[in-house]
């Protein structure tokens, strides 16, 4: 009744139970192609960049949804553009090269990408004021609790950032960092290792952090970064998120952050058209084969599709094939996939999110204590807050903005939770997302003119202890003969860094078995 | 208790009037909150930290009235009746109250505001408590939460589209205050007459609701006069006219031959002293570019930094960007200001836009030898972006091969950190800058900055008539003394924003 209008949408809300209903079709064409990406989010994008930077266009594109970008992509009104899904992406570290090439590529890091402390373009760095937090009825600035915070807490908390320092200067007798990003890169040494086997609370136990204001934080950090609750992600992902980045900018301080109204879709947007012609979108993958594999004569591998809008299917028939959709969707379109591989497919746990975005007539009540940041978050919310669409716009009076609020559903098992995500009517989320905003801006309910609801079924792979250094894990990343997987989901956490990571190195990985040279590797 | 369970149509018509009552109630709630939060940002200007303090408190009120509704334990009509007068009476006459206080100096300014907004919260948190409970009886739980939520959203959504679309600029703030004050009342009296079989004693309540009504009837009527005198208090001269736009309140005074422009009660100008500031912002970048043809004029919809630039006949055309309207629009046709001017903005040479300065600059591809940049100071984040490397770097994309542009950035005595700091954001934009200075007895020493692709040259001499520039003392403006200059300063980008930072300390510390 008082609900604003919207519209509620969503990827993999339904598609998924097709999956199994169109595997019997037979296909009615066959293209043949001599690179196949399934997937076009960061991963997959990330795999066309890589090729195309070494001069290799022969690949095609195939994408489930109408537009690509997967858990980066944005909406768009007459306000403003804002995400659907990933926001922001930190300053890369040391050793993130192809994320540092890329952004060089598209202007936004200048001069030498791989300098230390290189100067970032001034307008995608999050302007001031960055963020905020909204505890017992007022807003502060940062998320560190401070109101009303007892003394002897906020010493765990500068204990607890020594440690994390520590952590993120210590280096193996190879040189290699206790915590890189990507992940992959980070020593094998069983001290930093078995930090894997606990959850990020008992660790936390067992160093002596106590502090329920503490707990706070980190838990937050854990839900906003890997839809999880403390208690539940692995300790190693936990202290990954505080001790990895070590990025650094020339004009800007180490914690800042690089963001657009559209969020991560500001890459999305400059990529997806240089693959425009080559690529397929509402195409799902229903199945996948490999090729026999008889000596020189190797017959291609093959992936089936079918095309929404023409209600067929398509054979596409590829030397290689990178698939940069989720894991778990592996096993349901390949019969042939090894059993090890299946279990390693199957092993991964999702956690479902809603992210609703307001539309505004103007920006809400800055409200007392601090004034109105890019990310405002509300301390004992279910949910993760918002961020501010129009932040980084310059005008001379403000106007009507859009709010993007993220909410990762991990107070309950993910089963019950995406259920919860389906079935319930965007009404009732809207509500719901009012009634929590309104306990800082009481103003809200009657501001918003539209309440769009987008839900991520299976947003992003859970990192539970003993997921991240497994045999699972690391059969992942080997890939299956000629198909080799671009997904986040093989690194177990999903942060783009790692999509990147990933796309990039399986489009090595392709061109390195077609014979095409493609210089210093950057996965 | 006490009531007597009425029957079902009945009770679906008290339901629905409750409903009702509560869409009233919502809407009054944040209308007073709203008008205290305007009127405190229009009194001691327009600081973020008073206008969300304001919000805070009246937060934390409500809070404290939805705790304190617990104790109310018998005769909930009876009680809520009474709220709402009290309401009315005190959320009515609050904004008329604080005005005449501030204007007449009648005791701590800000401990009444916040007593106010305190009082007006405690009892608007204990209304929707209130009816919920005596609405239980009739409405399952999950309903009731549903229904009253969305009739307090409704509520807040109505007023929040009236509040700055209508009632704001047309009624003003205090008459706003009074109507809503007689909604209260109007609420008051509904329940007064739909419960009148249930009430015990109605002729102490009946009475109290004709007082209220005729009291804040009387208050609307006589708040016109009201403001005008107490205004009058507060500028000391005559007030000669009086506007709230969309974006500010205007307000215009004289008293003998000084007129005055106010903007959010902070002054502009003062027809005294404003040749010595707009004489020193535009002559000497100007003066010296012989070729100039094309200005750009950005803020500064007074058109005096028009009249100065129109001084020189080489210039060909004028565009001036200022986003309010109301502004130019007065500026070219009231005749006293067209006099103080020169009637400039009705020049055949000028071009007014009403936009906002970014975008334009954003969408628009044109060059100019001369740019002038009036904004206010940069008192707030988003004012402190105009004062940003990028901004600045956006603006050099309009500037001639030769040109120039010139920036009003605070003053250096009293802010001398923002000052060099802004001198040190056109540097990082790739300028070069040349920093001067002029003493404004209304301001006080005020600060400017110069930036081109080259060096400058103070002009040797002017050839356009002056009164307060000679060539031998603009010369001596790019002098600073020791108090005033230059300290080394970081840049003020968009992820850092210092200026606003330093800005405000360094004011905090001035007691104009
Ligand atoms: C709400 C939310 C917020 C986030 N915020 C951030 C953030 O701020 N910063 C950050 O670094 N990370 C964030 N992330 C993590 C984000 O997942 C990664 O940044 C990155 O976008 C992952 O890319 P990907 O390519 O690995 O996966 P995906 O984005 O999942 O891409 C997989 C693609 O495969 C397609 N696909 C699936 N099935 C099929 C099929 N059968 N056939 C064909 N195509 C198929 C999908 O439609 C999709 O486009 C966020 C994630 C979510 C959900």
């Amino acid at each position: 009744m008082a609900s604003p209008p919207g519209e509620l949408s969503g990827s993999d809300m339904v598609r998924g139970h097709r999956l199994r209903e169109r595997r019997m079709a037979s296909s009615t064409e066959q293209r043949r192609v001599p690179v196949l990406i399934i997937g076009a989010g960061i991963g997959g994008l990330l795999a066309a960049w890589r090729m195309e930077r070494a001069g290799f266009r022969d690949f095609t594109l195939i994408e489930l949804e109408r537009s690509v970008g997967g858990n980066s992509r944005h909406g768009e009104n007459a306000v403003s553009r804002y995400p659907l899904g990933a926001h922001y992406l930190p300053l890369p570290t040391r050793e993130a090269l192809a994320v540092r090439e890329l952004l060089a590529d598209l202007g936004v890091l200048q001069g030498d990408p791989h300098a230390a402390r290189p100067n970032y373009d001034e307008t995608m760095l999050c302007h001031e004021p960055q963020e905020r937090l909204h505890i017992n009825g007022l807003w502060q600035e940062g998320l560190w609790p401070r109101l009303g915070v007892a003394a002897a807490e906020r010493d765990q908390y500068t204990r607890f950032l020594d440690r994390m320092a520590q952590f993120r200067e210590a280096k193996d007798g190879q040189g290699r960092r206790a915590f890189a990003l990507p992940a992959a890169l980070s020593s094998n040494e069983p001290r930093w290792r078995e930090l894997d086997r606990i959850t990020m609370r008992q660790w936390l136990l067992d160093n002596g952090f106590d502090s329920p204001h503490l707990h706070w934080y980190v838990n937050y950090a854990c839900r906003d970064d890997y839809g999880t609750r403390h208690a539940e992600t692995s300790a190693w992902a936990g202290i990954h998120y505080f001790a990895c980045r070590n990025g650094e900018a020339a004009n800007a301080a180490g914690d800042s952050v690089l963001t657009a109204p559209e969020g991560n879709g500001w890459i999305v947007r400059r990529l997806a058209p240089r693959y425009a012609d080559r690529t397929v979108t509402g195409a799902m993958a229903i199945a996948l084969a490999q090729g026999a594999a008889s000596g020189a004569n190797r017959r291609a591998a093959s992936a089936d599709f079918f095309l929404e809008d023409e209600n067929r299917v398509v054979r596409y028939e590829a030397q290689q094939i990178v698939w940069a959709a989720p894991l778990f969707v592996l096993p349901h379109v390949a019969p042939e996939l090894p059993a090890d591989l299946v279990a390693a497919a199957r092993g991964g746990d999702y956690a479902p999110w809603l992210v609703a975005n307001l539309t505004l007539r103007q920006p809400p009540h800055s409200g007392a204590g601090a004034p109105l940041s890019w990310d405002n978050v509300l301390h004992g919310s279910p949910a993760l807050g918002y961020i501010v669409a129009t932040h980084q716009r310059i005008a001379t009076a403000p106007g009507p903005t859009v709010l993007t609020y993220y909410h990762a559903l991990s107070a309950e098992p993910p089963q019950r939770a995406r259920e919860r995500l389906r079935d319930t009517p965007r009404e009732v989320w809207a509500r719901d997302v009012l009634a929590d905003l309104g306990r800082a801006h009481p103003e809200i309910g009657g501001l918003t003119t539209r309440l769009d609801v987008f839900r991520h079924g299976h947003a992003m792979i859970r990192p539970l202890p003993g997921t991240l250094w497994s045999a699972a894990r690391q059969r992942l990343a080997q890939g299956w003969e000629s198909v080799h997987f671009a997904h986040a989901d093989v690194s177990g956490m999903s942060l783009f860094e790692e999509a990147a990571y990933r796309g990039v190195r399986a489009a090595e990985h392709a061109m390195r078995r077609l014979g095409v040279g493609f210089g210093q590797p950057l996965g | 208790m006490a009531e007597v369970a009425p029957g079902a149509a009945d009770s679906r018509r008290l339901q629905f009037a409750l409903l009702a009552s509560v869409f009233v109630v919502a809407a009054c709630g944040l209308a007073y909150e709203l008008i205290a939060g305007a009127l405190a940002s229009y009194l001691l200007g327009d600081s973020v930290t008073q206008f969300s303090t304001i919000i805070g408190a009246y937060l934390f009120a409500m809070g404290v009235g939805s705790w304190l509704s617990k104790f109310v334990t018998r005769d909930l009509i009876g009680t809520f009746i009474k709220i709402e007068l009290a309401v009315g009476v005190i959320g009515g006459f609050a904004a008329a109250g604080l005005f005449v206080a501030f204007a007449a100096q009648a005791g701590p300014f800000r401990v009444l505001l916040y007593g106010a907004v305190f009082v007006v919260g405690v009892l608007v948190g204990l209304e929707i408590p209130l009816v919920m409970r005596i609405l239980k009886h009739d409405i399952a739980f999950n309903e009731l939460v549903a229904r009253v939520l969305s009739f307090d959203y409704l509520g807040a959504l109505a007023v929040s589209i009236l509040f700055p679309l209508l009632l704001a600029p047309h009624l003003g703030l205090v008459r706003t205050g009074f109507l809503f004050g007689l909604l209260n009342a109007a609420v008051a009296l509904w329940a007064l007459w739909l419960f009148r079989e249930r009430l015990a004693r109605r002729t102490g309540l009946r009475l109290a609701g004709a007082t209220t009504v005729v009291v804040l009837a009387g208050g609307l009527a006589g708040a016109g006069h009201l403001t005008t005198v107490a205004e009058g208090w507060i500028y000391a001269d005559d007030i000669i006219h009086a506007e709230n736009t969309p974006y500010q309140r205007i307000v215009v005074t004289r008293w003998h031959d000084d007129v005055r422009l106010f903007l959010n009660q902070n002054l502009q100008f003062s027809s005294r002293d404003e040749y010595r500031y707009h004489e020193a912002l535009v002559h000497p970048g100007l003066a010296g570019v012989a070729h100039a043809r094309r200005v750009l004029v950005l803020g500064g919809g007074d058109g005096f930094a028009v009249r100065e630039v129109l001084k020189y006949p080489n210039i060909e055309a004028v565009t001036l960007v200022d986003l309010d309207p109301a502004m130019t629009r007065l500026f070219s046709t009231a005749s006293l200001l067209r006099e103080l001017n020169g009637d400039a903005l009705n020049s055949p040479k000028l071009k007014t836009v009403n936009a906002d300065a970014v975008r334009w600059l954003e969408d628009n591809e044109d060059l100019f030898d001369f740019i002038v940049v009036d904004f206010p100071d940069p008192s707030s984040y988003s004012l402190g972006k105009l004062y940003s490397a990028p901004f600045y770097r956006l603006l050099a994309r309009h500037l001639a091969p030769h040109g120039r542009l010139v920036v009003q950035a605070t003053s250096p005595f009293y802010a001398r950190r923002s000052y060099w700091t802004v001198v040190a954001t056109l540097e990082d934009a790739g300028l070069r800058t040349a920093p001067y200075h002029a003493l404004v007895p209304s301001f006080g020493e005020w600060g400017f900055i110069l930036a081109s692709r080259e060096a400058y040259q103070p002009p040797e001499a002017y050839a356009v008539p002056l009164r307060f520039l000679t060539a031998p003392t603009t010369a001596a403006m790019f002098d600073f003394p020791a108090d005033m200059a230059r300290v080394e300063t970081e840049v003020n980008r968009l992820s850092n924003q210092v200026l606003v930072r330093t800005f405000e300390s360094e004011w905090r510390h001035v007691v104009r």
